[in-house]
């Protein structure tokens, strides 16, 4: 099953700004990463999954459902975290959770019972009971996931889930959203600026900019084949460099580093065999995997 | 359930299988909300002073009525009027709800979270509406029952019983006419501003800074005017239906009273009736640009 398919989907807004334009992309259940810079169209495109929009020209399915359509349907089975702070502060978190599970249309006891159950799971225990307003950004964060998971959806559309966060707490959000995706059998489209966020959790990524898309692949397919061997010397690097390209190895220089591409294990031997016969002190020898933020650099500067 | 064991297990995430309620219900449940957020139940103790304040007054001028009514053997006051006379009340009420019900969610911006689930647009301004009017009109109405009561009690045969229950239909029916007006204009003010202050001196304003106009009107040197000068007014339209359609229930001095309507009972009814249906589409119309926000 597709969990999103669009076909030269448009969105152009009122005063004609193109938020969207003739974007076409299909992406399959798992921890899906949009990734843009601000402005791309990821809050456009949110809303147009969600059905608050409605599609200037071309076509958009959720869960093979038409949110033009069917929005009621699609809204079931889909829970949204807004990138703005959206929570009253004088309620309690579990009074809020356990209100908007009512309004996504589970009995009240049945709403009572996920809402304790989804803070739990999103870390917030006693806490819960005291009114918001005094909570951290951490906090309010997960009360938000929490608000978005309490009616049990098949998707969730995460806007920026680590705004506003600490180093530590963006770690904590990121583990949380790759549990979501993983153990709890619900399908994340995360949004973010930050690619380096999100490719660690995400099992396909989808980019754009300026309303186009840029890219849409799985991360595997990706980093395969593009891993590197990174090799630190304390001395003689350019004397190393020369002995590499003599092994007919393609190495490129990279500040202190020495990048060799990895084509299989013997790589390893060639390269620990000509620092060994250079008798040169070897500071670190490991495997990088290409960053995904460097291969869409590529691909724009070869565009350009 | 109660598990029978004292051991608490982490049973991981649980997929929720069971019935999910549909429009009405989820309709019902904001509304339900609603009516209880006009009396500031489920809300802080600060959020409770005001409404139950009102609430007290109100029924405390209703004892005072029938106690005074059942001293000296005849009525003060009718169940209409009752509601006439607390109108001020009334719009001090509606004042503090409307701005409870709904610029609190602007302000807070919770509500992307309401149009991210099934209940379409226009429901949640339509239940806030209905809460409010259900609110304003158990404000207005439950004084009413305690008169009701209190008559009841010190009157002598079932025919009395009758004739108090057949004066307190159209009080009740009046106080649904207050309910209603009050409680479009006042939500619509409120769903302008996400500052619950401003909404409140919105709301104030132009429940009394229309009454001069009424006044004004009505000394005009031409008799038409005059007698349509309560539709400035959301206060005197009221009273002008209230005039037109049940008379002998305002109006009960000997020497007539009351603003002279003419000819135009009809065109405040009409006028009321209009009035509501504007509010309520321009309730909409904002929501629905909230919505897309």
């Amino acid at each position: 099953m597709t969990l999103i398919a669009t076909e030269s989907l448009t969105k152009v807004y009122g005063g004609g700004v193109t938020a969207l334009s003739e974007l076409t992309v299909a992406v399959e259940p798992g921890v899906v990463g949009l990734v843009g810079a601000n402005g791309a169209g990821k809050s456009t495109l949110i809303k147009l999954l969600l059905g608050l929009l409605t599609p200037t020209a071309g076509r958009i399915q959720v869960l093979g459902l038409d949110p033009s359509t069917d929005a009621a349907q699609v809204r079931a089975r889909v829970g949204y975290m807004p990138e703005h702070d959206c929570l009253p502060p004088d309620l309690s978190a579990a009074e809020l959770v356990t209100h908007l599970g009512r309004m996504s249309g589970l009995p009240r006891t049945v709403a009572r019972e996920r809402a304790s159950e989804a803070l739990r799971h999103v870390g917030l225990h006693e806490e819960r009971h005291r009114p918001v307003g005094g909570y951290s950004t951490g906090m309010k964060q997960r009360v938000k996931l929490a608000q978005a998971l309490v009616h049990d959806p098949d998707l969730l559309l995460l806007d920026e889930p680590t705004n506003g966060l600490d180093p530590a707490g963006r770690d904590a959000m990121l583990a949380l959203v790759h549990r979501i995706g993983n153990e709890f059998g619900i399908s994340v489209l995360v949004c973010s600026h930050l690619l380096g966020e999100v490719e660690r959790i995400c099992d396909t990524l989808v980019a754009i900019e300026g309303g186009r898309l840029l890219r849409a692949d799985h991360i595997a397919a990706m980093t395969s084949a593009t891993d590197v061997l990174a090799v630190e010397v304390s001395e003689g690097t350019d004397a190393l460099a020369t002995r590499l390209a003599a092994l007919d190895l393609p190495v490129s220089r990279d500040g202190r580093l020495l990048l060799v591409p990895l084509a299989d294990q013997g790589t390893y031997d060639l390269i620990l065999g000509a620092v060994a016969e250079l008798d040169l002190p070897l500071h670190r020898l490991d495997q990088r995997r290409h960053r995904v933020a460097e291969l869409f650099a590529a691909r724009e500067s070869s565009h350009a | 359930m109660p598990e029978p064991t004292g051991v608490i297990h982490d049973i991981g995430y649980q997929r929720y299988t069971g019935p999910r309620l549909g429009r009405r219900q989820v309709f019902g449940a904001l509304y339900l909300h609603g009516v209880r957020t006009v009396f500031g139940l489920g809300r802080s103790a600060k959020a409770k002073i005001f409404p139950w304040l009102v609430v007290g007054i109100v029924v405390m001028v209703a004892a005072a009525v029938t106690a005074i009514s059942s001293q000296i053997g005849q009525r003060v006051m009718t169940y209409a009027q009752f509601a006439d006379s607390m109108s001020w009340l009334v719009i001090f009420f509606v004042a503090v709800a409307a701005p409870e019900l709904v610029s609190r969610d602007l302000r807070s911006g919770v509500l992307p979270l309401y149009f991210s689930r099934p209940l379409p647009r226009a429901d949640y301004p339509l239940a806030k509406l209905l809460a409010l009017a259900t609110g304003l009109w158990l404000l207005l109405g439950a004084p009413q029952l305690v008169m009701f009561f209190g008559a009841a009690f010190t009157s002598d045969g079932m025919g009395a019983v009758w004739d108090e229950l057949l004066d307190l239909l159209p009080g009740l029916l009046y106080a649904g006419l207050w309910a209603g007006i009050f409680a479009s204009v006042g939500l619509l003010v409120a769903a302008l501003t996400g500052k619950r202050a401003f909404a409140a001196g919105g709301i104030v304003a132009v429940f009394l800074m229309t009454t001069p106009i009424v006044g004004t009107l009505t000394i005009l040197p031409s008799e038409t005017v005059n007698q349509l000068a309560g539709l400035a007014s959301p206060s005197t339209l009221v009273q002008g239906i209230g005039i037109w359609a049940m008379r002998d229930q305002i109006v009960t001095s000997l020497d007539g009273g009351g603003p002279d309507l003419g000819p135009f009972g009809p065109v405040y009814a009409l006028a009321a009736v209009a009035l509501i249906a504007a509010c309520v589409a321009l309730l909409l119309a904002r929501y629905r640009k909230v919505a897309a926000r």
